[in-house]
């Protein structure tokens, strides 16, 4: 097993090799630079935007220039962002607990409505109950998650408020008032951890009622009926336990996904972690901010699926890599 | 009798054909051919009234998007980027305006069709240019194994790294991308799926018997591949296809919505939505009619594609 885990690790190294290059060249890639802001400017003279090219070291050769950004990186320098110059690590760490946050609590949530749900459809196969929930799993899963973010906003911040009735926050991490206590916190982690757990829901209602069908079909769990054992017992001890393992390894795939969603989610509801940021890196051409922060994106989806590999292989005590 | 019980699991095959004793039909012209599996496939899915109505519906919103040219002329008389301003935010039907105005005083029926033929232009052009280079390489690597193989599955591991959608808004949000480069886009980054997809299928069916027999008789690889390897995969691809365009079309508007896709003044589902978002205390309407659109067309493909995959399956005994 440690075996195993050390080998991925070192594969792990060339493919984000791989990947800081690919980051690299699409930034590089882009016509214009960090100084187009300057060159728009009729009072900034030649010399000066020259200068400051010379300055942030864009015009070395771009070989140069990726072997400095990845010696930096392995050092845990980022860089500094292009726009207000604060060092990117900085601004990366201080927005990514609330992204884990936000995609910890929406994976939790999906989790809990998906596997009960899951079981329950394939148990009662083909009664009302089923079909239901495969038609809602497709209806829910179908749903665009901004659309349904937004009128989420719509209806629960604004419209409540309205009415009268209790309502959440807009957007937000935290209210500004002096309430930043736990209950502030949880009504502004609700809508957007919902959100966001929405898509993960169909696909893994979907998924684990799949794999439960599969396994209840295998011989095993034949004989324990023929046993004696009841129906509770089988399902649950037996069946559910068998149909869990893929599910691990779904999760673990798909969990990028979650990240890719929590972009959206936390431009929608304003929520202050690592998405919104790079989507306005993005939006403002922030250069190195851009490269941190997908990068970052890069290496946790690997985490992840190294995870799920790991947590596979631990559960079941078939699977033995080395 | 023995035949009989052979063929008793085909027993919709034999509906079609006269009773087997009946040693004229073939000179009365009464003896029709066995369906072949695509029509035996195409009953099954007309037997399923979900994905039949999905079907229908998946029509009907194609049609609406390439119609959008008569609807303007005929059914509003608006085209779909001339605004009055003195008519923005009208609530649906009223003054002629049959779904209301946006911001700009534009017709928002008029843009509705406009905009689903740029989000159903991305999403079909995408899935496409995917599934021919997914394909592609999946054939190739899983037909020739070894170093091709490695090499290509590599390049995938990589790709598979970035999430897809924050690549995509990474490559949108710098390039700015019309929509022909963004479907484009989308499919450079999104052939993975189907190129294992198809890995896998020609991995089971390359060890098969009438491939080494065609091997035998001279058969060129490519010959191999393109007629005796790939009809077998065809069921695959289209379900593949059917599942991979809303969730295309999805990418898009939400790309667009960002801000990163299909930008302004050309409309697309997601940036009608964009453009509601910030006068949502306006007009609801505006917020609600693009993404009710989006939904049924996205529902509607994802269930004729759930049809699909029920329909084509040759493993039936559920």
């Amino acid at each position: 097993m440690l075996r195993f885990i050390i080998r991925r690790l070192l594969l792990m190294v060339p493919l984000l090799l791989g990947i800081t290059f690919m980051v690299f060249a699409i930034v590089n890639l882009v016509p214009g630079s960090p100084v187009a802001q300057f060159e728009a400017n009729p009072r900034m003279s030649q010399e000066d935007i020259e200068r400051i090219r010379s300055n942030l070291g864009l015009d070395e050769p771009w070989p140069k220039r990726y072997v400095i950004w990845v010696g930096n990186l392995l050092h845990g320098d980022l860089g500094y962002s292009y726009i207000n110059g604060v060092s990117v690590t900085e601004q990366i760490l201080a927005v990514l607990p609330n992204t884990l946050l936000l995609t910890g609590t929406a994976t939790f949530i999906a989790l809990l409505v998906a596997v009960p749900l899951g079981v329950l459809a394939a148990v009662h196969r083909n009664s009302w109950f089923d079909n239901l929930v495969y038609v809602v799993a497709t209806a829910i899963g179908s749903v665009p998650t901004f659309w349904v973010g937004l009128l989420a906003i719509i209806l629960f911040a604004v419209k409540f408020q309205e009415w009268g009735f209790p309502s959440l926050p807009v957007g937000g991490t935290s209210s500004f008032r002096d309430e930043t206590g736990l209950l502030d916190r949880l009504r502004h982690l609700i809508l957007p951890a919902v959100t966001l757990g929405l898509l993960s829901i169909a696909s893994w209602l979907l998924y684990i009622r799949a794999s439960m069908l599969e396994v209840i079909r295998q011989d095993f769990i034949r004989t324990a009926y023929a046993k004696g054992l009841g129906g509770r017992v089988v399902v649950y001890e037996h069946a559910f336990r068998n149909a869990l393992l893929p599910l691990v390894t779904l999760i673990g795939l798909t969990l990028p996904d979650l990240f890719g969603g929590a972009f959206i989610i936390e431009f929608i509801f304003s929520w202050n972690g690592m998405g919104r940021l790079a989507v306005n890196a993005a939006t403002s051409s922030d250069y190195t901010v851009i490269m941190g922060a997908f990068l970052l994106f890069a290496v946790m989806t690997l985490l992840a699926n190294l995870l799920s590999d790991v947590m596979y292989a631990v559960l079941d005590p078939r699977i033995r890599y080395d | 009798m023995a035949q009989q019980t052979d063929v008793a699991s085909n027993r919709s095959m034999l509906a079609d054909r006269p009773a087997r004793d009946d040693a004229g039909a073939l000179e009365r012209g009464q003896l029709r051919a066995t369906p072949g599996f695509y029509q035996r496939a195409w009953r099954r899915f007309r037997r399923d009234r979900i994905s039949l109505a999905a079907l229908v519906v998946t029509i009907l919103v194609v049609a609406f998007v390439l119609g959008a040219d008569v609807i303007a002329r005929y059914v509003t008389g608006h085209d779909y980027y001339t605004g009055n301003l003195f008519d923005q935010f009208k609530p649906p039907l009223t003054d002629g305006y049959i779904l209301g105005t946006d911001v700009n005083g534009r017709d928002v029926l008029t843009r509705l069709a406009y905009g689903g033929r740029v989000s159903l232009l991305v999403a079909g052009l995408a899935g496409t240019t995917a599934l021919l280079i997914g394909s592609t390489i999946g054939a190739v690597s899983g037909y020739f194994g070894g170093v091709t193989d490695a090499v290509l599955m590599r390049i995938v591991d990589v790709l598979l790294c970035v999430p897809f959608l924050s690549i995509l808004i990474l490559v949108a949000a710098l390039f700015r991308p019309g929509p022909v480069a963004l479907a484009i886009i989308l499919a450079l980054f999104g052939w993975t799926g189907v190129a294992r997809l198809v890995r896998g299928e020609v991995l089971s069916i390359r060890s098969r018997d009438f491939v080494d027999a065609s091997r035998v008789v001279g058969a060129t690889d490519a010959r191999i591949i393109w007629k005796h390897i790939m009809p077998n995969i065809v069921p695959l691809l289209v379900v593949w296809m059917s599942l991979a365009i809303p969730g295309l079309i999805l990418t898009e508007a939400a790309l667009s919505f960002l801000g990163f896709g299909v930008t302004i003044p050309t409309p697309s589902w997601g940036n009608m939505l964009q453009g509601a978002r910030d006068y949502y205390t306006r007009s609801i309407a505006n917020v609600i009619i693009p993404g009710v659109m989006i939904y049924i067309t996205v529902l509607a493909i994802n269930l004729v594609g759930k049809g699909l995959r029920d329909a084509l399956d040759p493993r039936l005994n559920d």
